[in-house]
């Protein structure tokens, strides 16, 4: 056992360094005077010169602009359709089509994205062609194509925290004369509440960051923030890019470290008070 | 408090009727043809094993199983196939499934609010029933912050807070340690008094159901094996099931010999003595019967008479002496081979009962002991 | 609802009897049914019917064109019921498939994306798992650190993170620098563009999809059951094969599964990081799609790689259904 302790702590050790490096080498050389990665231009750095670049590339905060608000739209209708199929399947039993249901949220998941991408356009096209709507690619296709595979995320997400729910808390509610959707309201709901906002959380990181799909359904006008990086990006390294990388992975770390210090503060003061209601012992 | 015939047993319709009502999962039944008859005003215990059935009963009394079969009446009305939320039914649950983001106020008000009452009805409600379970001190807090004595008293006032006509209890007592079991047992039927309920507890414990009911039902594997009181259940048992299940029996199987008017005689060839019992069973002579004997009805006498026994009387040696404390437990090796336990008060100490180990002693016991079943 | 005043409602109506009596073998699902039939539909429903338009009938659609022409037109491709005075008649056309199966280029193109998705879910699974056994084994207050240091890189963005590999496995980028400077290499090495840099992208953006599953099987191992094997007789290597291997199949399957699927038919990685010379199948499709403008074909790569990968998605569903089923219920509110 203790051998195997060390094995495994190493290569996790390893493992983190091998995820981090490339993320803390990109924020270290956002601050790097010169273009070249392996020039440290000691002489005028650190900058904050490629922040500027960035922020005033009016290209890439149009596509941040578009992004949110498709993250926005996507992750709040994927998150309400994702419920619905998540209590669908954890809570209604066997029904008509549910394999179909089951294998339609879970699918999106895995499929590459070039073949949602591409059949997600072919549909878009057939509907214009078929009943003039949508008009043409952009942001409305943006959107619907992303919530379809969002959805799936958040019915993974809601079913599995539905399904290790404590049913007896619904059936007592329903002993106490509340009929099941009074029951979902005031008990499940509520209780899982935490599962929903990670699922919104969850879809609305999958669609900001979504690149293939959104190549396949943007129109001409329409280009989101990972489409615009995309293409600079294939050119080489470029450095406002690398300013980019820092913010995003500053918001998304202080967002992160925020909640699990709050849920671990919660979590400790729930075992305190329990412990004091077992010492009382009444 | 076990209310006995006051309410004697006459023509008033029972508040609850079970009609031939099975519930199968599957190929396997659960509930095999259960009837049953609750009386208004009664505590009425379902004592089984798990597997038994019992706590499927309870649930479709309560509205979360539908029978497969049968008919489920409460106060006159067929409720097989009523909601839970319909029904003028309320259960206290095993986990207690108190909601955990509510205040104790909020978990108790829930069920009135149901009702469309006025706030402050559903007030003064909340907070006479939380007097009378003495929780009122605590209406704020929260279930986690309550130790599990606590959580029990507002689950049950939550249940009764709607002022149910009959209140379904799922193993209450099982996860108290034992002192508190005792003293909730207690409050149990004096809350059962005031509030003048009918309860149905379903419980594994045969203490529980011998200290909490006026009447029991023994469930084995989907039936209802005996429907009594607690003394019919414990000293007329209607087979060696439930004889064996409530507490413990000495089961001697031998052949009626000869049937009197008011005894029987019973000839154990394997033990090698003659029952006299002085009671009145349906039987003939040469069938195969069992005598059940309670270990507290034992007599143990460590002079070993020789000669002849004569009947109710047994020879044996003591292979293992149990102290329990209030009482010892010998394990009487009788010549046959079988062991036969006896319950012995410790009235003078440990030391006593200590030197009957590996002593010869004569068993006997009084002709109203022996309880004969047939089957 | 009834209280004690109150005269009890009379029991349902004969319909919903019946609704009720024939569904009665489903158990606990009886009473609810009874009034709920149509609210249930809808909640089932509206998600399927979103699915069944915006997931099923693209595929479909996708199938049909599969089968057609190319056109010089918009939408470029011939339809596939052309109406000859008044009646349908059907132009299929296996000229994308056919073009599919005889160009060496496309089948050496899906062996190779398979080659490439199983060589990366190994090395994933290879590096993944004693991760994940670490973290499971680890002190409370470490768990939750380090589960937050695995699944932060997931919510940055995959696009940048593949990114910065290239400032590192560039020619003037980090990693050669370093060897330059320690006189490992005279000449920088190539790094980029290569099966190496490949490898290095999936693995590096599909590990946490390796680690989460099999970290969730392995938390939930019983610690006692290695203590007890200890006590057997059985050396430390010897239980973990036979005790803790065994019982994190269905991690190793769900996780596998998790970074094969996908894998395949990756397209951003390969881009960035990939060789030029052989292309994986995702950037085929994209290809023909919008360089080539052939619908036709590209849509029959999309239905190759799908039939491909009905089995793993199938197996996939299978593992999880299972996982779920036998998942523990949690102290409420937890």
């Amino acid at each position: 056992m203790r051998a195997k302790g060390v094995f495994s702590r190493t290569v996790l050790v390893l493992g983190l360094v091998f995820l981090y490096v490339p993320i803390l080498s990109m924020i270290v050389y956002s601050f790097n005077n010169s273009r070249l990665v392996t020039v440290w231009d000691g002489a005028h750095s650190p900058t904050l010169k490629w922040y500027g670049v960035l922020l005033s590339d009016g290209e890439v905060l149009d596509a941040a602009w578009l992004s949110v608000r498709v993250a926005l739209c996507a992750a709040t209708v994927s998150t309400i359709l994702g419920t619905l199929a998540g209590t669908a399947l954890a809570r209604l039993g066997p029904f008509r089509g549910r394999s179909l249901l089951i294998g339609m949220t879970t699918a999106p998941i895995v499929m590459p994205e070039v073949i949602s991408g591409l059949s997600l356009l072919l549909l878009f096209v057939a509907l214009e062609q078929a009943i003039g709507w949508p008009r043409g690619m952009g942001a409305l296709t943006i959107t619907l194509a992303h919530i379809s595979f969002c959805m799936a995320y958040v019915t993974v997400v809601i079913q599995s925290r539905l399904a290790g729910f404590d049913e007896s808390l619904e059936e007592a509610a329903q002993d106490l004369g509340a009929r099941p959707a009074k029951v979902f309201w005031r008990i499940t709901l509520p209780l899982i509440l935490p599962a929903v906002l990670a699922g919104w959380l969850l879809a609305f990181t999958l669609s900001w960051d979504d690149l293939v799909i959104s190549q396949f359904v943007a129109g001409p006008g329409s280009s989101t923030l990972p489409m615009v990086i995309f293409s600079k990006v294939r050119l080489g390294v470029s450095p406002d890019v690398n300013a980019l990388a820092t913010l995003m992975v500053s918001v998304v770390a202080s967002g992160v470290v925020v909640a699990t210090v709050w849920m671990r503060h919660r979590q400790k003061r729930r075992e305190r008070d329990m412990q004091l209601a077992a010492a009382a012992n009444l | 408090m076990n209310a006995q015939p006051s309410m004697s047993p006459e023509p008033a319709p029972p508040y609850v009727r079970l009609e031939a009502v099975s519930k199968k999962f599957g190929e396997f039944p659960a509930v095999d043809g259960v009837s049953l008859e609750i009386r208004r005003g009664e505590i009425f215990c379902l004592l089984g094993g798990s597997g038994s059935g019992k706590t499927t009963l309870l649930r479709m009394l309560a509205g979360f199983e539908t029978p497969s079969a049968g008919r489920v009446y409460i106060d006159g009305e067929d409720m097989s196939a009523v909601p839970p939320y319909e029904r003028p039914v309320n259960m206290m649950f095993q986990s207690y499934a108190l909601f955990p983001h509510m205040t104790v106020e909020r978990n108790v008000a829930f069920g009135l609010e149901q009702e469309r009452l006025g706030r402050q009805e559903v007030r003064r409600r909340v907070g006479e029933i939380l007097e009378i379970v003495q929780m009122s001190p605590y209406a704020a807090r929260k279930p986690h912050q309550l130790s599990g004595g606590q959580r029990q008293r507002v689950a049950l006032a939550r249940a009764l807070a709607k002022r149910p006509k009959l209140l379904l209890l799922d193993e209450p007592l099982a996860a108290l340690d034992r002192k508190l079991r005792e003293r909730t047992q207690f409050e149990l039927l004096n809350i059962q008094e005031r509030l003048g309920v009918t309860f149905i507890v379903v419980t594994h414990d045969q203490e529980e159901a011998m200290t909490l009911a006026t009447r029991m039902g023994v469930m084995d594997r989907g039936r209802i094996v005996q429907v009594g009181t607690p003394t019919e259940i414990y000293e007329s048992p209607v087979n060696r099931f439930v004889a064996d299940f409530i507490g413990s029996v000495n089961l001697l199987e031998g052949r009626v010999a000869a049937v009197g008017a008011q005894d029987l005689t019973v000839h154990c060839e394997p033990c090698g003595c003659t029952i006299r019992a002085a009671r009145r069973v349906e039987c003939a002579p040469g069938e195969t019967v069992w005598a059940a004997i309670r270990p507290e009805k034992i007599v143990l006498a460590s002079d070993p008479s020789s000669g002849e026994l004569g009947h109710n009387r047994l020879r044996g040696k003591v292979r293992e002496v149990a102290y329990m404390g209030d009482v010892s437990i010998c394990l009487v090796e009788i010549e046959s081979g079988k062991t036969v336990r006896v319950t012995l008060p410790n009235r003078s100490g440990l030391a006593a009962h200590r030197e009957l180990r590996h002593a010869a002693v004569t068993l006997s016991w009084d002709a109203g002991s022996p309880m004969i079943l047939t089957k | 609802m009834p209280s004690s005043e109150a005269p009890l409602r009379p029991p349902s109506e004969p319909r919903a009897k019946t609704a009720l009596f024939a569904r009665g073998a489903l158990g606990r699902a009886g009473p609810r049914i009874q009034r709920f039939i149509r609210a249930r539909q809808l909640i089932a429903g509206i998600p399927s019917l979103w699915l069944a338009l915006f997931f099923l009938i693209p595929f479909l659609i996708v199938l049909e064109i599969s089968f057609s022409e190319p056109r010089l037109a918009i939408p470029p491709y011939a339809p596939l019921i052309a109406w000859l005075h008044g009646w349908p008649v059907p132009h299929i056309h296996l000229s994308s498939y056919a073009e599919l199966f005889t160009d060496p280029l496309y089948l050496r193109s899906y062996l190779y994306s398979i080659m490439v998705a199983a060589v990366s879910t190994l090395i994933c699974l290879g590096l993944g798992y004693p991760m994940a056994y670490a973290i499971a084994r680890a002190g409370e207050a470490w768990r939750t650190f380090l589960l937050m240091l695995i699944i932060l890189p997931f919510w940055t963005s995959f696009l940048l993170r593949v990114y910065a590999w290239i400032g590192l496995l560039q020619n003037d980028g980090l990693i050669n620098d370093v060897l330059l400077r320690l006189g490992l290499v005279h000449h920088p090495v190539t790094l980029l563009q290569t099966d190496f840099s490949l490898y290095i992208g999936i693995v590096y953006s599909y590990l946490p999809f390796m680690i989460l599953p099999l970290y969730a099987n392995l938390e939930k191992h019983d610690p006692a059951l290695l203590e007890a094997a200890a006590d057997l007789g059985a050396r430390p290597l010897t239980a973990f094969l036979r005790v803790t291997l065994p019982q994190s199949l269905p991690g190793i399957a769900a996780g596998s599964l998790l970074v094969f699927i996908p894998a395949v038919g990756e397209y951003v990685i390969p881009t960035l990081l990939g060789r030029t010379d052989q292309i994986m199948i995702g950037r085929i499709l994209s290809d023909e799609f919008f360089d080539n403008r052939n619908w036709p074909v590209a849509s029959g790569v999309a239905i190759l790689i799908l039939l491909l990968l009905v089995v793993p998605i199938v197996l996939l569903q299978r593992v999880e259904r299972r996982q779920l089923d036998a998942q523990p219920v949690e102290e409420a509110g937890a």
